[in-house]
């Protein structure tokens, strides 16, 4: 199943303003961070955990989802977020804390959250499958259309709450895909070292649903492989486990010196950047030439500027507002 | 009188659970064992006949995995009423409760909200030992983003119940084992008492004076609410006259009941069956002082379950527990009356 040109042209659109919006909050977190890295300084405080590398896993699902799917995140959320469609100017205030954020920087860079495309986060490991499953089982209750994906790392599927809700899905039926993004590492643990089993994808085996391996970080792979299952669960057939081979090219996250990293791994993961490769592949075998191509990348990463632009220009929030929306 | 239909907490319970699913379909109940069983504790008792097993579904032994669901269908539109069988298995869920239960509000700055009532038992007495036994009152209510309810008796019960699912928040609501009137469990008389049939709400938030006095307040919830109405009753007997608040809810505190009555009596006991520190004894005490202090004529004083995990043994058991002696004995204290041996 290849996607229609369209959607590649989506695909790529948004792996580029994913990669422009990471190599953007890169620069400007480091600034006020030297010569001394406090992660309290600059414009953008606390921890960053960039997505460079993993926008193919992001695009290949989302390109199969609409506003009223649910996605829950995780602690490394960009690329997800802006492959559902969550509001980029937003979005964007929200990671430098400011007024006009999606929750008026309360949240921060782990903690999303966008009721108008039905995005959630969660920064603790694996938790974001509950709730998943949750807003499966209530489109399911009510008879709504919709599934929900929850996204997580290799690193989850070691994660209690990973197994509990893997047979809670299956054993309910939940319009639900499971979706690994398999980086190999765990901040500085090998993937090797923390799991049992070569394969997390095999683990849907032991609840009785389909399990696939994508390896590569091929985007169309992925969109391949997605849109079947998310036909499945949209069907009422049940959830299903994808687990996808992908490149963390940046660190765990900023700051990280990466000396667990074995020689050459990272010159060797730039030489398969998925972004070039798409576009390479894009011009060769899928009709696009090289000056739409570039029209795609402008418009990405003008509005990647734009919605940065917004965030540095929104006023701080009123430092007393931390004491509201507790409660509804 | 005689003719008015009483009910014990349980049935209260499941009376207001089963009226607003009948009026609103986002209501929905899961947990273990409360389908076919009707709840260990008897609290959903015959929705499953009515409501089918879709809407009240037994789960699997997995509290992190159907408590994180209950946030994610309460976040999409649902009304989940779901069950922690006993409170002491928080350990096992407890960041699907604080961490995404309590903070998605928040996080969302208001975006989503997170309707959805947890109900969980509390409480010891019957010899369950240190990981069936425990309130744990103050560790939930420590937690922003959360309303706490404990009702001491089946009309409260019935109108928190109520209250707590039509509330667009989360809401714990924490009933004691003692009183659900559940017979195996012992049964508490002063919890069964009349439920009017229609639905009402009890307000979330909102104290009650169970009995009026004039020389000392005595501030508890759940079971102890009954053992300071024990105690108050025998303190009479002897000229001495107590106040009991009964507070309903932890979350949000009652603070101006509290400090309405500690005003007009001067002296203040707060019963508490969680652990004595670093919970809601002191924080009912420092409710007062830090406001009130020139109302107390005494120091005030805390009757709590004692810094140690809760023993099996009977005898041991019972000497920690708070119980309607030891509320005498400290109120004839601070009321500088003498100690009846």
């Amino acid at each position: 199943m290849t996607p229609p040109k369209d959607t590649l042209a989506w695909m790529y659109e948004k792996m580029v303003a994913s990669r422009h919006f990471e190599e953007e909050i890169e620069t400007i977190y480091m600034e006020g961070k030297t010569p001394v890295f406090n992660m309290a300084n600059g414009p953008i405080p606390g921890e960053m955990h960039l997505s460079n590398g993993q926008e193919p896993v992001a695009v290949g699902v989302c390109a199969h989802l609409n506003p009223e799917d649910v996605v829950t995140a995780t602690h490394r959320p960009h690329h997800q977020a802006i492959a559902k469609g969550v509001n980029l100017k937003k979005m964007a205030a929200e990671i430098f804390g400011k007024a006009t954020g999606l929750s008026g920087g309360r949240g921060g860079h782990m903690h999303i959250f966008d009721a108008d495309v039905n995005f959630a986060c969660s920064g603790i490991i694996a938790q974001g499958m509950g709730p998943a499953a949750g807003a499966a089982l209530s489109r399911k209750l009510q008879g709504k259309p919709g599934v929900a994906i929850s996204f997580i790392g290799e690193g989850a599927a070691n994660q209690g709450a990973f197994h509990e809700t893997l047979n809670l899905a299956a054993v309910w039926k939940l319009p639900m895909v499971i979706v690994i993004e398999d980086n190999a590492w765990g901040i500085s643990v090998a993937k090797e070292t923390s799991t049992a089993i070569q394969c997390n994808a095999d683990r849907a085996a032991a609840y009785g649903i389909p399990g696939h391996y994508i390896p590569g970080n091929d985007p169309l792979k992925i969109y391949e492989v997605a849109g079947e299952a998310i036909e499945r669960a949209r069907n009422g057939e049940g959830p299903t486990l994808i687990e996808i081979e992908t490149y963390r090219l940046a660190g765990h996250f900023m700051g990280d010196a990466e000396g667990y990293r074995p020689e050459g791994e990272k010159d060797a993961l730039f030489a398969k950047d998925p972004i070039p490769n798409l576009r390479q592949l894009l011009v060769a075998e899928h009709g696009f030439a090289d000056a739409e191509l570039d029209a795609i990348e402008a418009k990405a990463r003008g509005e990647v500027d734009e919605a940065i632009a917004f965030a540095r220009q929104s006023p701080d929030p009123k430092p007393e507002d931390a004491l509201t929306a507790v409660f509804a | 009188m005689e003719n008015e239909r009483k009910l014990t907490i349980a049935r209260a319970m499941a009376e207001a659970t089963a009226q607003e699913m009948r009026i609103d379909p986002r209501v929905f109940v899961m947990g273990e064992d409360i389908a076919d069983l009707g709840g260990v504790f008897g609290n959903t008792r015959g929705l499953a006949e009515e409501f089918g097993k879709e809407r009240v579904r037994d789960t699997p032994i997995s509290e992190t995995g159907f408590i994180g669901a209950a946030v994610g269908a309460a976040q999409d539109g649902m009304r989940p009423v779901v069950e922690l069988m006993f409170v002491d298995f928080f350990g096992v869920c407890f960041d699907a409760i604080y961490n995404l239960m309590a903070k998605n509000t928040y996080f969302s700055g208001g975006k989503f909200n997170v309707p959805m009532v947890l109900m969980t038992s509390t409480g010891g007495g019957y010899s369950d030992a240190g990981q069936h036994s425990q309130c744990l009152y103050g560790s939930f209510a420590h937690l922003p983003g959360m309303k706490v309810v404990s009702p001491s008796n089946a009309y409260d019960a019935k109108g928190l119940m109520t209250a707590a699912i039509r509330d667009p928040n989360p809401v714990i609501y924490m009933y004691h084992k003692g009183l659900q009137g559940m017979g195996w469990l012992g049964t508490e008389k002063g919890a069964i008492v009349h439920v009017p049939e229609e639905a009402y709400e009890v307000e979330i938030g909102k104290a009650k004076i169970a009995r009026e006095g004039r020389d000392v307040t005595i501030v508890s919830i759940a079971q102890g609410v009954h053992h300071g109405l024990k105690a108050a009753k025998v303190l009479a007997e002897q000229g001495i006259s107590a106040e009991v608040v009964d507070l309903r809810s932890l979350v949000p505190l009652d603070r101006d009941t509290i400090r309405a009555s500690v005003a007009k009596t001067g002296r203040l006991i707060v019963v508490d069956e969680d652990y004595h520190s670093f919970g809601v004894s002191g924080e009912i005490i420092a409710t007062v002082t830090e406001s009130n202090l020139a109302d107390l004529k005494a120091p005030p004083r805390r009757i709590a379950y004692p810094d140690v995990p809760i023993p099996f043994a009977r005898v041991m058991e019972q000497h920690c527990l708070p119980n309607a002696d030891k509320i005498v004995a400290t109120a004839r204290a601070l009321c500088q009356a003498p100690i009846l041996a």
